[in-house]
């Protein structure tokens, strides 16, 4: 049990001079479970991207440190060697042919094949399919993991549980696997799927297969695990042995101190008890982040900030509401019914929205700052137009006067109000779209990521910004991010969501460790062992 | 244009601009058309014929290109359906003739009659083209094809019965009709036409395709028109503001529908003669050749490369018909040319549709 399999020796990555991971050592050992977890942009899928050799490495200059498998130096160039060296992935979303029987999924590409008369004329390739011998094969993968179906069901209509099986019973029948990386297998499962996959993982481990287990749910880590490692900002944390440890320290961990955004708050702020915007029951369907079943009440005044890990569903509330993506559900707004689905009134009853898309949905990259700026006012408030006859033309010097006001007001570093968009910094560019939601003179302002990606320098000002407007003008702001310290910093209360739900509200000034387990939906009291178990939202 | 200073690092650095602002297809063109214009030079062919020839067909066609502005801006591409707005024109067109009307009250009922025609199938082919998202230019391509042969049909059929179009035989109307019976072939290059030395100009065709350039390039910069740019660039964004996108396609295919149909009234009064059956059948292509000469992409387009490209494009084919026919003498290759260019044009500008988009 004791030997290593796989060792990181002093691994680090860099992506054009951007360190993405410093000096990470750790090992996995024979039938070990070694769970791996991080927040989003941790380093968890560059470390994979390594050991897989992805191009993604290759194409970008390598890694530095040493990768060792069975004490051997390994440095693969593609996916196909780490697999011929006994790495497989279990993957998150499941990568199989529905039109094709499960024995036909876990063969594909490693078919059984004997010879007849065309293939000796033509080549291996034509072949006849040796069906008794791969549905064996199938049939003992399967087993393995004590898989009563049939293997010559075809995959589609397939339980999901029973899919992730399939991809699990496809890489155990590669011969000589040795390592096996399970990425969030659970997060699609229900919970008696996941318990079986996790009984299934456990057995695999027992004979001898060295198990990477990557998920965020910490109960899960807890209950399966031999021991854990933590990743934060691309450095290694910790690795603790599972008895060592426990789900709050393991969240508290993951959460860390980060460089912390002074938090200033001026007493000048009122926040009145009117609920502003009353979100009943919210349903939406945006792929990825899914929203299923939300209810929010945004106070007037307030700063709300809507956290949670990547996937979970935060995105999907601002967009639903905005229209951006089908949605239902019961939204009051100023004391009115809102209609969804429906960007136009949206915009018109007073909401602004900052996307978390910036290059795709926030911006026109190829056109002048000046006409980003003013498009969403002068296309729903009719505004920066001058009418001659039957047309309304565009007020080319009202349009200017108010871009370079914008461009004052917010300090965007540019050349002109004609440069385009797209040739600004990534912090510049997201000025530009505050500076888009401010001109429609909103009431409210749904600001989603708008850190992302750009400098710290910038984040700053944008954050400043945002509590101006709240400050100075009242303005409700909600703000959706991935990034806990800026939340943290500007917000009033967060509201975690978790598998598009809401997991629960916690003041900017809760513990690293409540934010970590709440995030990751465990909702374990301190002190509590972990039973786990999921609360219903709130 | 660049100046080159002699600097090999300049050089190179103002030919890339040169051709980031006008784009190799344009620059290879016009190299290749001023190339023509000094053969013909040398083979003895009158330049003032060429360069009347050009400005003549530049103008007649350049209402077929501008057609093209509104449904690339919009997001759907090049109008590969251009047919279905020459059958709207080419409808109003007889319908003129058949109620008796001459000259210049011919053209104008000739306009009032096909452009509510043109709106109204626009409004329907615009639906077409939101139901058929992500494969615009193959069905509007077939259904320009189809249109056509519908078209052949109810030539035919329609009782017209103006012997000034009728088959002397038979029922139906002639492939043919000449304009000189009522009146108005050239109705529009004669009116204010000068010369300038040996070159014609026809100030009336000339006015009348300024005018439409002008109406376009001022819709682009209404509010309409800046939405419907705007859904053209990046639909996300535009729904994202609010926009109704699909009616925003809708109606900057009834606009190109109508300058289709518009189109063909002034092209044939220059011709001097309206063409029904299949000629439209084709026609699509070069007004598409010479917008993506001009400049455009499949996504964006503007009327500065609608004239640049009309008249690159047109003048190349005036003037290379001639020279090959010269240089190639007893062959008949000036057809062939004639194809190879334009859709060698075409398939070119297509394969970069994806760039264009970004």
């Amino acid at each position: 049990m004791s030997e290593s399999l796989l060792q990181f020796k002093n691994v680090s990555k860099s992506y054009y001079g951007n360190r993405v991971l410093t000096d990470i050592n750790f090992d996995v050992k024979k039938g070990e479970i070694h769970a791996l977890i991080g927040e989003n942009g941790a380093g968890k899928s560059t470390l994979m991207n390594i050991l897989f050799g992805m191009p993604v490495i290759t194409s970008t200059g390598g890694y530095e440190g040493e990768v060792l498998i069975d004490g051997k130096l390994i440095n693969f160039k593609s996916p196909h060697e780490a697999m011929y060296a006994g790495i497989g992935m279990v993957h998150q979303e499941f990568m199989l042919i529905p039109g094709y029987t499960i024995t036909e999924n876990i063969k594909i590409n490693r078919e059984i094949t004997s010879p007849n008369i065309v293939s000796r004329v033509f080549g291996k390739r034509l072949e006849t399919l040796d069906m008794v011998q791969m549905n064996n094969d199938a049939r003992k993968a399967l087993d393995k993991l004590d898989m009563g179906i049939d293997e010559f069901i075809m995959v589609a209509g397939l339980p999901v549980g029973h899919m992730q099986f399939v991809e699990i019973a496809r890489e155990i029948d590669k011969t000589g696997i040795k390592i096996l990386v399970f990425d969030e297998p659970t997060a699609v499962l229900t919970e008696s799927e996941a318990k079986n996959l996790l009984a299934a993982v456990r057995r695999l481990a027992d004979k001898g297969i060295g198990i990477i287990f990557i998920s965020h749910r910490l109960d899960e880590i807890v209950n399966v695990a031999d021991r854990v490692t933590v990743l934060r900002d691309g450095e290694l944390v910790v690795t603790k042995d599972i008895g060592d440890t426990d789900a709050v320290e393991i969240a508290s961990l993951m959460i860390g101190r980060k460089v912390a955004i002074d938090r200033v708050q001026s007493d000048t702020r009122k926040i009145s008890d009117e609920v502003f915007l009353n979100i009943k029951d919210l349903h939406v369907a945006m792929p990825g982040e899914m929203v299923k079943g939300i209810d929010i009440e945004v106070r007037k005044g307030e700063i709300v900030g809507i956290g949670g890990l990547a996937g979970q569903g935060k995105l999907g509330i601002a967009n639903g509401i905005m229209g951006t993506y089908p949605s239902r559900g019961d939204i009051t707004f100023n004391g009115k019914p809102m209609k969804l689905h429906a960007p136009h009134s949206a915009i018109a009853s007073g909401i602004g929205f900052v996307s978390e898309d910036r290059k795709g949905v926030g911006l026109l990259l190829n056109e002048s700052i000046e006409l980003n700026i003013v498009f969403t006012a002068m296309q729903v408030g009719n505004r920066f137009l001058k009418k001659k006859g039957p047309f309304r033309f565009q007020d080319d010097s009202g349009l200017r006067k108010h871009a370079l006001k914008m461009i004052k007001d917010l300090d965007i570093r540019c050349e002109s109000p004609l440069q385009h968009a797209g040739s600004l910094s990534g912090g510049n560019q997201q000025k530009v779209c505050v500076a888009r939601a401010l001109t429609q003179d909103p009431i409210f302002l749904f600001v989603s990521e708008p850190t992302r990606g750009i400098d710290i320098g910038a984040k700053k000002l944008i954050l400043d910004l945002l509590l101006k407007l709240n400050e100075e003008h009242g303005m409700t702001i909600v703000m959706t991010s991935s990034e806990l310290a800026e939340l943290r910093s500007i917000c009033d209360r967060i509201i975690i969501i978790c598998e598009g739900r809401v997991e629960g509200v916690l003041p900017p000034d809760a513990s690293d460790a409540e934010f970590g387990l709440m995030m990751s939906g465990s909702r374990i009291k301190k002190g509590k062992d972990s039973s786990g178990g999921r609360a219903p939202n709130v | 244009m660049s100046e080159t200073n002699g600097n090999g690092n300049n050089l190179l650095q103002n030919s890339r601009s040169l051709f980031g602002n006008i784009g190799l297809p344009t620059a290879i063109i016009a190299a290749f058309w001023l190339f023509t214009l000094v053969v013909g030079h040398f083979v003895g062919i009158s330049m003032s014929t060429l360069v009347s020839d050009t400005i003549k067909r530049a103008g007649m066609n350049g209402i077929l290109v501008l057609a093209m502005v509104p449904a690339i801006q919009s997001g759907t591409g090049p109008n590969f359906a251009l047919p279905i707005g020459i059958v709207c024109g080419l409808f109003g067109l007889v319908c003129s003739i058949e109620m008796d009307m001459m000259g210049m009250g011919w053209l104008l009922a000739s306009f009032s009659i096909a452009i509510p025609l043109a709106a109204f199938v626009g409004f329907i082919y615009g639906k077409l083209m939101n139901a058929v998202k992500g494969s615009e230019m193959t069905i509007a391509t077939y259904t320009g094809f189809s249109i056509v042969a519908l078209m052949c049909l109810a030539w035919l059929m329609i009782p017209f019965r103006n012997p000034k179009m009728g088959w002397f035989i038979g029922k139906g109307l002639r492939e043919t009709i000449q304009l000189d019976a009522v009146g108005a072939a050239q109705i529009l290059n004669n009116f204010l036409m000068f010369k300038m030395g040996e070159v014609i100009i026809p100030t009336g065709l000339l006015l009348t395709f300024g005018f439409f350039s002008a109406l376009v390039w001022l819709f682009f910069r209404s509010k309409s028109g800046i939405a419907i740019s705007a859904g053209g660039i990046n639909p996300k964004f535009a729904q994202a503001a609010g926009l109704d996108i699909d009616r925003n396609r809708i109606f900057a295919n009834v606009i190109s529908t109508i300058l289709g149909a518009t189109g063909i009234i002034v092209y044939s009064q220059s011709y001097g003669y309206a063409q029904l059956y299949t000629a439209p059948l084709m026609m699509a292509f070069p007004a598409v050749a010479a917008i993506l000469i001009g400049g455009a992409t499949a996504s964006r387009a503007k009327v500065s490369h609608v004239i640049v490209g009309v008249v690159l494009f047109q003048g190349l084919l005036t003037t290379a018909l001639p020279v090959a026919n010269e240089v190639f003498a007893g062959t008949d290759l000036s057809e062939i040319m004639r194809m190879i260019i334009q859709n060698g044009i075409i398939l070119y500008a297509l394969t970069q549709v994806k760039r264009g988009v970004q």
